[in-house]
């Protein structure tokens, strides 16, 4: 099992060692003594972590989080790694995104379509990783799209789920097409799928071309 | 990322940075955040670039901290101020959007069907479909007649980028509109849903069997004259847990997606606030009903 990033550990909630960050909760998570439970049934990023994969966070790098919903997953992110971009799309989650954003000096909400980077482009920085957890067709696009925002070191940490793509066809099918498109800007590290915690995901940790 | 800071290994990006106009905060007041948060919501660039020193390099922020205290204010108000716009939109412009965009496909569509059967007559490589017309938009007409042809697929081009937008316009006001069923149908299904009860308040007053059978009321009527069995899903069949249910199972898993479809419809007219509950308890029954098909086997 490769480490955890700094800022982030196993501590016991109710008996049981979870993943938690230390930070104001966000969604009614679990807490005890400041530290709030980091749950992968719900985060793909904690789904990634708790399986091993050498996802190569250290801590407090600058993160571009693509999806980022109502702000679950990039709470706990923006509790260990530094200036956190956060893009969502739609409006309606982004408002408990605001939420989540309030109490975390730098996380920083984006109402943007992430298909669209140069909408965004005049605000981001260049980053060391990429989190992207997007559910709409086309996720290896995406993530090809934004390739623009990351260092030449850094990391894209994908899940792609299969159902976004195409409900009918097989998962694995699903995955090779979403990993022949992103090869054409990233050298794929690793792939692992993410079950038990998120059923027809996969998981892909790359680098830049 | 100290590394910046020297100006040495970034010098292409810092010559080209030192003044880049596309800055959200370029020439702007560093205590403005009202117009701060405007051009972080309408500016772009076409890359992105070490804003947190330029920021400094240009006086617009004392340090790196003190820049991303002023971005903190201008993204929070921003996004703040977008959100609150976006969920006036209401049911009925979602129930425009998803009938225009069934109009733009369906158009798109009629119109390739004759420019293909035009363009096989004049051009010997023509393709089929939104496709083909999409590549004969491209070529230089030689002569009036193919430029009549050309000028045909270009409306085709236009008619299904339009669909395009109208579904990610779609996508994006659905869950404001009517955030649990969104969640539960997809935003496009919810939209139809809505549009084919002809509003939120109408679908949120219907029964769960009503709902079930929404878009197949031609089978539904022969059903009700006694001339044909009746139909066990509408339009929710396009959702996954109804097509990707085994045809014996699927009317049970078409009749549990509509109970909770109901729930959902009242929960997003009535109450307005998202409920994750009624997915967990559909998944769960998705999953009784999905292991019938497993046991068999």
């Amino acid at each position: 099992m490769s480490e955890l990033p700094e800022g982030v550990e196993r501590r016991p909630f109710d008996g049981d060692d979870r993943l938690a960050t230390r930070g104001e909760p966000v969604y009614g998570e679990p807490t005890a003594a400041g530290w709030r439970a980091w749950d992968a049934r719900r985060s793909k990023l904690g789904a990634m972590l708790e399986t091993g994969m050498d996802v190569g966070l250290a801590g407090g790098e600058r993160v571009l989080y693509l999806g980022a919903a109502s702000g679950t997953t990039v709470s706990h992110v923006a509790d260990f790694a530094g200036p956190t971009y956060a893009v969502e799309f739609a409006a309606r989650p982004a408002r408990d995104l605001l939420d989540a954003a309030a109490s975390r000096p730098r996380l920083f909400p984006l109402l943007k379509d992430a298909r669209k980077p140069e909408t965004y482009a005049h605000v981001v920085e260049p980053v060391d990783v990429i989190v992207q957890d997007v559910a709409t067709r086309g996720q290896a696009a995406v993530a090809n799209a934004n390739a623009t925002f990351l260092d030449d070191d850094g990391r894209l940490l994908a899940a792609i789920k299969a159902r976004s793509e195409d409900v009918t066809a097989e998962p694995g099918d699903v995955f090779e097409a979403a990993l022949a498109t992103l090869e054409e800007q990233y050298e794929i590290v690793e792939t692992a799928r993410l079950e038990p915690f998120h059923e027809d995901h996969l998981g892909v940790v790359a680098t830049p071309r | 990322m100290d590394v910046a800071l020297t100006g040495e290994p970034f010098t292409e990006g810092r010559a080209r940075g030192a003044m880049n106009d596309d800055a959200w905060f370029a020439g702007l007041d560093p205590g403005d955040t009202e117009a701060a948060a405007e051009r972080v919501r309408d500016g772009s660039a076409a890359a992105p670039d070490e804003w947190p020193t330029l920021a400094v390099d240009t006086d617009f922020a004392e340090s790196e901290a003190d820049y991303y205290d002023a971005l903190h204010d201008a993204t929070m108000h921003a996004t703040r101020a977008a959100v609150q716009k976006a969920e006036r939109a209401g049911d009925r412009q979602l129930v425009h959007a998803v009938r225009a965009m069934d109009d733009c496909e369906r158009t798109a569509n009629e119109i390739a069907e004759r420019v293909q059967e035009w363009a096989g007559s004049l051009f010997e490589d023509a393709g089929t479909g939104v496709d083909g017309a999409r590549e004969l938009a491209e070529r230089d007409p030689a002569t009036p007649t193919e430029r009549r042809v050309v000028a045909l697929a270009e409306r085709v081009v236009d008619l299904d980028d339009e669909a395009e937008e109208l579904r990610a316009y779609i996508e994006r006001t659905a869950p404001e509109v009517a955030p649990n069923l969104a969640a539960l149908a997809s935003p496009v299904l919810a939209a139809r849903l809505i549009a084919l009860a002809g509003g939120l308040e109408s679908l949120a007053k219907k029964p769960s069997g009503t709902i079930q059978v929404l878009g197949a009321e031609d089978a539904l009527f022969a059903h009700l004259r006694g001339r044909a069995p009746s139909p066990k899903h509408g339009v929710i069949f396009t959702h996954e847990y109804v097509r990707g249910t085994r045809p014996e199972d699927r009317g049970s898993a078409a009749r549990a997606l509509a109970g909770k479809l109901a729930i959902a419809a009242r929960g997003d007219h009535y109450r307005g606030e998202y409920n994750p509950e009624i997915e967990r308890q559909l998944e769960e029954r998705m999953a009784t009903i999905r292991a019938r098909g497993d046991g068999n086997e």
